[in-house]
């Protein structure tokens, strides 16, 4: 004897295997994406505090706060900005250059290939460990260094204006992942395009611009949104150099510094929720501009 | 294709020096890494440039085990470790299985589900989760951090998944559905034994992101510090700039940390460089 549940069961059997197969995906889509989401939004216009505390409604109050009041919104995002500004497309043209180079069919393409990448899986808090003991104004090497070759030594860690070309001194070594990224697009452009070009006695560079830049522009548009996107969220390799404080005078309070300090040393909880509001719409913006203006400079071929 | 005397002029005065200079470089920061490790607290703070220190002090990486306790933070990062490693190669590779093969009502819809969670920042995550696990109690456990692991919150190994099974030939499973296999059968007998370059990329990642995680242990495991992962051990290390003393103790756990993390690149770089390359190419 079957009950109606197994029968039905039974019948759409084939119907419920896909889903079983996906469910604990399901649970954490809605546990650790959609939930979240929705509860983020409702944070931001709320006091929240401590768990033990009922949250008061504020409507608007947290954003005209973060937009007219809060003098550290605009030092962090702008500390971001500079980041990401200056960072991104060092980075990115960096990892380009070396991938051009090693498409050069050299000897040795595997040992640099790997010399290049190895820095990508050393873990960030050991990047930062190691670049925080190098920076060291006083013992650090990159001073020594500098006194070596007659220079004036720099306090890194120590000045303002300094901070953020650490930072993104220590993020560029790292440039491997999208070294990578960029090889391979490179090792898939036709070689008859090449030697179309070379018949007609085009010089290296103007292939370089005008075959191999173009032809691997999607994935130039595909590291420079990856990069912005994960620039804007640079957290742990500030709060291991810096401090969650950023350093002196902020200069290294990056955004979601500013978040965590709300969220987990002042417990503004409602406050950094609507802090993290922003800058997903500024992501947003960001990314919808970029994806908008891609097809005016990216390349999409018969690929 | 032969190459001209002008380019292999330039390839050797040109390109050759400058990838070795750059390879310099980029090795640099590792080796002044262990040749701190090796110094004593008196060297440590020498204003030279010396890559071989004098003494080499080996038992450095002896005694660091009597001031940190770094068997056990290692064995706290290990659980974040292997729960990483099940959830992705095992429940990713579930789902990714069924988004690839079988067919299911809403199963497109659902598809687009999964690649824009992919697109969601992880920002706006932090602080309603943060409320979510403290609401539940579970702020200063293990829990926050290896639920999602379990469930295979990882929206990426999923589409990776997919995309490599759409490739396996259908003959194969066609062939043991005929011969009564279940599709669970299938996915463990067909699919999986078929799949090793993707199931190692996926597993390469889960272990290093689970090794280097910081925000969320510094969020949930923060004053515990019985719980805390390397990274956080490593991170407590750090002093201030200005008594910087113990730089040889930061760099002898550094290299602890990192060493586990080039041998599963020395070993699994092949799939590594696959499943980056894929993750920038998006199929």
């Amino acid at each position: 004897m079957l009950t109606g549940m197994q029968r039905y069961l039974h019948r759409h059997r084939a119907k419920w295997v896909g889903f079983a197969f996906i469910l604990p995906w399901i649970l954490s889509a809605l546990w650790f994406d959609l939930i979240p989401f929705v509860t983020n939004l409702y944070l931001s216009f709320t006091d929240y505090s401590v768990s033990t505390s009922t949250p008061d409604w504020l409507g608007f109050e947290n954003y005209r706060e973060i937009l007219e009041i809060d003098p550290l919104f605009t030092k962090s995002l702008g500390n971001t900005v500079y980041y990401l500004v200056l960072g991104v497309p060092i980075r990115l043209v960096v990892a380009f250059a070396i991938a051009v180079l090693l498409n050069l069919r050299i000897h040795a393409l595997g040992t640099f290939r790997t010399i290049f990448y190895i820095p990508s899986v050393v873990p960030l808090v050991a990047v930062s460990i190691i670049f925080f003991g190098m920076f060291n104004a006083r013992y650090g090497i990159f001073n020594q260094l500098l006194i070596l070759l007659d220079l004036p030594p720099v306090r890194w860690l120590t000045r303002p204006e300094w901070i953020k070309p650490a930072m993104i001194i220590m993020s560029t070594w790292g440039f491997g992942a999208q070294m990578v990224i960029f090889l391979a697009g490179l090792q898939g452009i036709p070689s008859e395009l090449y030697e179309a070009a070379e018949m007609d006695g085009g010089s290296y560079w103007h292939q370089l611009f005008r075959i191999t830049i173009p032809m691997v522009s999607p994935v130039i548009f595909f590291n420079l949104i990856i990069g912005i996107i994960g620039g804007f969220q640079v957290f742990a390799s500030a709060y291991v150099l810096l401090g969650p404080g950023g350093g002196p005078l902020n200069a290294g309070l990056f955004y979601v510094l500013h978040i965590y300090n709300n969220a987990f040393s002042y417990f503004r909880l409602g406050y950094a929720a609507a802090l993290s509001v922003v800058l997903f719409l500024i992501i947003l913006f960001f990314t919808v501009i970029m994806v908008r203006t891609s097809d005016r400079w990216v390349y999409y071929g018969d690929t | 294709m032969v190459e001209g005397l002008y380019a292999r002029i330039a390839k050797w005065t040109f390109v050759y020096p400058l990838l070795l200079v750059s390879s310099v470089v980029m090795l640099f920061p590792l080796a002044w890494t262990f040749s701190t490790s090796l110094k004593t607290a008196a060297t440590v703070t020498l204003r030279e440039v010396k890559l071989i220190p004098d003494p080499v002090q080996w038992s450095n990486y002896i005694t660091i085990f009597e001031e940190s306790p770094l068997i056990l933070y290692t064995q706290n990062t290990m659980y974040m470790v292997v729960t990483s490693v099940i959830g992705g190669v095992v429940i990713c590779a579930l789902a990714g299985y069924a988004f690839a093969r079988i067919a299911f009502p809403a199963r497109e819809v659902l598809f687009y589900v999964l690649l824009s969670t992919m697109m969601l920042p992880h920002v706006v995550q932090i602080i309603p989760l943060f409320v979510i696990f403290d609401r539940m109690g579970l702020v200063g456990t293990f829990w926050p951090l290896i639920i999602p692991r379990l469930l295979g919150h990882n929206a990426f190994y999923i589409f990776l998944m997919r995309q490599f099974f759409r490739g396996i030939p259908l003959e194969l499973s066609d062939a043991a559905r005929m011969d009564g296999c279940t599709e669970l059968g299938i996915w463990a007998r067909i699919i999986m034994p078929n799949s090793k370059p993707v199931l190692a990329a996926v597993g390469i990642f889960s272990i290093q992101f689970a090794w280097n995680d910081f925000l969320s242990p510094l969020i949930y495991l923060g004053p515990k510090k019985e719980l805390w992962t390397l990274a956080l051990g490593l991170n407590a290390q750090k002093g201030f700039e200005g008594e910087i003393t113990s730089l040889h103790k930061m760099m002898v756990i550094s290299v602890y940390m990192i060493i586990p993390m080039l041998l599963v690149f020395a070993f699994g770089q092949k799939y590594m460089i696959e499943g980056v390359t894929f993750s920038g190419m998006k199929g």
